[in-house]
């Protein structure tokens, strides 16, 4: 049934059974039609060459293809390959369209009519636009278009009954007389209306599949394609009153850095408030001590206790100190889970509310100094919630130097949630000076790090172009959805790691390589950064996860300082075992391999550095942890300076940037 | 003049896009050579924010200078 040109993801289709393919712009809500059709029984496949993830799940007898939000499926990036793919190979496609952006989401909806699979319309967040003043008569629309169109509100499952009866009434659209011409002529030749299209827009991919040299009308279809959706949109839409003016004025004050700046510090601050105060002080005082160490961890000691004694090596193994039934448990539910999911609703929040675009405007210009655009906002502050995810969305990067960077960045500089979470702990009890000095510090890493990879990697990096969605309120339902999701996500992901990490130090505890490796790493712990020998069973920890290490130096009693050098050491420390796959994954072996040395040698290094500056120039004053921080940035400048003074880049090449992200 | 030279709230015409892959992109955001469009915000030093009806497009103040537009 289902026709492969060769290279689409992996899907088993039965016999007979239809493949629907969901497709739609950015935000335009394809998930929840996703979730309905197929009641959230998802099966996830990586698309061959890429991490790119697609998500299917089974409708009745037919499949529901899930596609990655695009603008159109041009090969401008991973995302819109995909999508064109699995389009190409769609029998029948639902188009979600959000009717608040009906002028550019229809561009993509004429291409996909264009490329001759029969659509259905669904016209989205309806409400949305009757509250900003927008009528759009759907039925012209369907006239126009010549395919259904149906109006709902997915999130409040308005319509969505409806696009399941008329699915069957799915069916080819009109397309441009000339461009039906042009498409006549090679579709003999290429046997696929969908593939004609493509190579005469120019698609070298698809080109080549047939062996035939990409056609360059691209820019005359797509002018032609604009001005068709055009004429549409202002004879299907009726605008009663304008956008209202408190959203766009709260925009342009999150874009201004005279007011973006403190709107930014306002959200940081109330996330350190709920995340870093109520989440990681009161919610885990009472998950982690009360339910899982006073309650959990007695019950289970006892039980297992009563078969095996704890002190056999079996008993070490499963309830001792590094227990995997105990602190397994302990760790990823009583204290990590909390913080991970006031993480990860903080960022769903600002992800539904059209603040992260808003981010990306403001940050450009800073981030075009450590070789990036203000897009690469977007994966450095996923990285906050996991850096292995974060890594794999730096494919919304303009160029390979652009994500060579940010992905060095992530893995070296981010710290991830639930080791944000702990750091956070372990900040709060020691005084602003000393979390100033943290912070400062790794910052200075990470705009170090970057201005030395921007000078030193050949090429330019590309420029920030970027849609603006609406700004509006996020739905609490979606919110915590998206919450809930991504907080399994990370269950799923972290249970067997930390298991896994909790049997690896409960077999070198059984065994005295523990200890072996504590006296083998003294010289570098105790010696270089000024930590007790214990902290080498952290530093292990932190291999397997990074908050496992944190939280493994939070059990360790420590003077100020040394919680410094030793968040600093294990912030800039390897990532975990997933971000370091994923990395191998991305990027070349030997470059990711060059990179994962270069964090341990960074990490010691500067942690070192930190723990000798302050035995030189004393913390016990506010005043004496400042000039360490001066120092540090001194430190920093002058490598800059250095850097810029000494590199030759011709300044006539500026003119030749790179493509756009 | 280019249009990393406007100023919030300033109307003007696009005359010509250079970079063929920013010019099929606008096309897509909506935005072709010979459309008024206005400008809503310029951030100092950084993107230049542009909008078309309800369409708002950030752009980085290097690909802005590669604009060629003209005012009203």
């Amino acid at each position: 049934m289902s026709h492969c040109h060769g290279c689409s993801v992996k899907i088993d289709i039965p016999e007979g059974a239809r493949r629907i393919v969901l497709a739609g712009n950015p935000n335009a809500g394809k998930s929840v039609f996703f979730n309905y059709l197929t009641g959230m029984y998802v099966d996830v496949s990586n698309y061959p060459g890429t991490t790119l993830e697609i998500s299917y799940g089974r409708w009745e007898k037919d499949v529901v293809v899930d596609t990655p939000g695009v603008y159109g499926i041009s090969s401008f990036n991973d995302e819109e390959r995909v999508a064109r793919d699995v389009i190409l190979t769609a029998d029948v496609v639902i188009n979600v369209v959000n009717a608040v952006y009906l002028e550019r989401d229809l561009f993509l909806t004429q291409q996909i009519i264009d490329t001759g699979v029969p659509v259905l319309v669904a016209l989205n967040m309806v409400d949305e636009a009757t509250k900003q003043g927008i009528q759009v008569d759907h039925q012209l629309l369907s006239q126009l278009l010549g395919v259904p169109v149906i109006p709902t509100v997915a999130v409040q499952k308005q319509g969505l009954e409806e696009v399941k009866q008329q699915l069957s009434q799915a069916r080819r659209g009109h397309t441009d007389g000339h461009l039906q011409q042009e498409l006549d002529k090679l579709i003999n030749r290429v046997g696929s209306r969908g593939e004609a299209l493509l190579i005469l827009e120019g698609d070298a991919a698809v080109a080549e599949r047939h062996g035939l040299q990409p056609l360059d009308q691209r820019e005359a279809i797509y002018l032609q394609r604009r001005q068709r959706v055009n004429r549409i949109v202002g004879q299907v839409l009726k605008e009663t009153s304008k956008a209202t003016s408190f959203a766009n004025s709260l925009s342009r004050m999150m874009i201004k850095p005279l007011t973006g700046i403190p709107i930014l510090l306002v959200a940081l601050y109330a996330m350190y408030q709920i995340i870093g105060i109520f989440v990681a002080g009161t919610v885990v005082g009472i998950t982690e001590e009360t339910i899982m160490i006073g309650h959990y961890e007695p019950a289970v000691r006892s039980l297992v206790g009563s078969i095996i004694s704890e002190d056999s090596i079996l008993g070490t193994i499963l309830i001792g100190e590094f227990g995997v039934l105990t602190m397994t448990f302990t760790y990823v539910l009583g204290l990590l889970m909390p913080l991970v999911v006031g993480f990860y609703f903080f960022l769903s929040l600002f992800e539904d509310s059209g603040y992260l675009p808003r981010l990306a405007t403001l940050v450009d210009r800073v981030l075009t100094g450590i070789g990036l655009n203000g897009r690469a906002v977007i994966p450095l502050i996923l990285g906050l919630g996991c850096v292995t995810m974060a890594t794999i969305t730096t494919r919304l990067l303009g160029s390979e130097r652009e994500r060579r960077i940010a992905i060095f960045l992530l893995g070296l500089a981010i710290p991830c949630s639930a080791q944000l979470g702990v750091i956070a702990g372990m900040l709060a009890a020691v005084g602003p000076a000393f979390v100033a000095l943290y912070a400062l510090v790794i910052l200075a890493v990470l705009v170090v790090v970057g201005t030395l990879m921007n000078a030193l990697l050949p090429g330019q990096s590309s420029n920030l172009l970027i849609d603006l969605p609406p700004l509006r309120f996020p739905r609490l339902n979606n919110v915590l959805t998206k919450t809930g999701i991504k907080s399994y996500q990370f269950l799923k992901e972290a249970f067997p790691l930390f298991a896994l990490g909790a049997l690896l130090i409960s077999v070198f505890q059984v065994t005295g390589i523990l200890t072996f490796l504590q006296n083998a790493l003294a010289p570098l712990t105790v010696g270089w950064l000024g930590l007790p020998k214990e902290a080498a069973t952290a530093f292990i920890m932190g291999v397997v996860r990074r908050d496992f290490g944190a939280a493994g130096l939070a059990d360790m009693t420590l003077t100020p300082i040394q919680v410094v050098v030793s968040l600093t050491t294990i912030t800039l420390f390897v990532p975990c075992i997933a971000s370091v796959l994923v990395m191998f994954k991305e990027r070349t072996k030997k470059e990711a391999a060059i990179m994962w040395l270069s964090t341990w040698v960074i990490a010691f290094l500067i942690g070192g550095m930190v723990a000798k500056l302050s035995q030189w120039l004393g913390v016990s004053t506010p005043f004496e942890v400042v000039s360490v921080i001066g120092a540090v940035w001194t430190l920093a400048a002058l490598t800059i300076l250095l850097v810029r003074f000494t590199k030759k880049t011709p300044l006539s090449d500026s003119s030749k940037s790179g493509g756009v992200a | 003049m280019t249009l990393d030279l406007i100023k919030r709230g300033q109307c003007f015409k696009i005359n010509r896009i250079d970079n063929e892959t920013v010019r099929s992109q606008a096309i897509r955001f909506g935005i072709a050579e010979g459309e008024w469009l206005t400008c809503e915000e310029v951030v100092p030093a950084g993107p230049i924010v542009i909008r078309k009806n309800r369409q708002q497009i950030a752009m980085g103040r290097q690909l802005a200078k590669e604009i060629s537009i003209s005012l009203n």
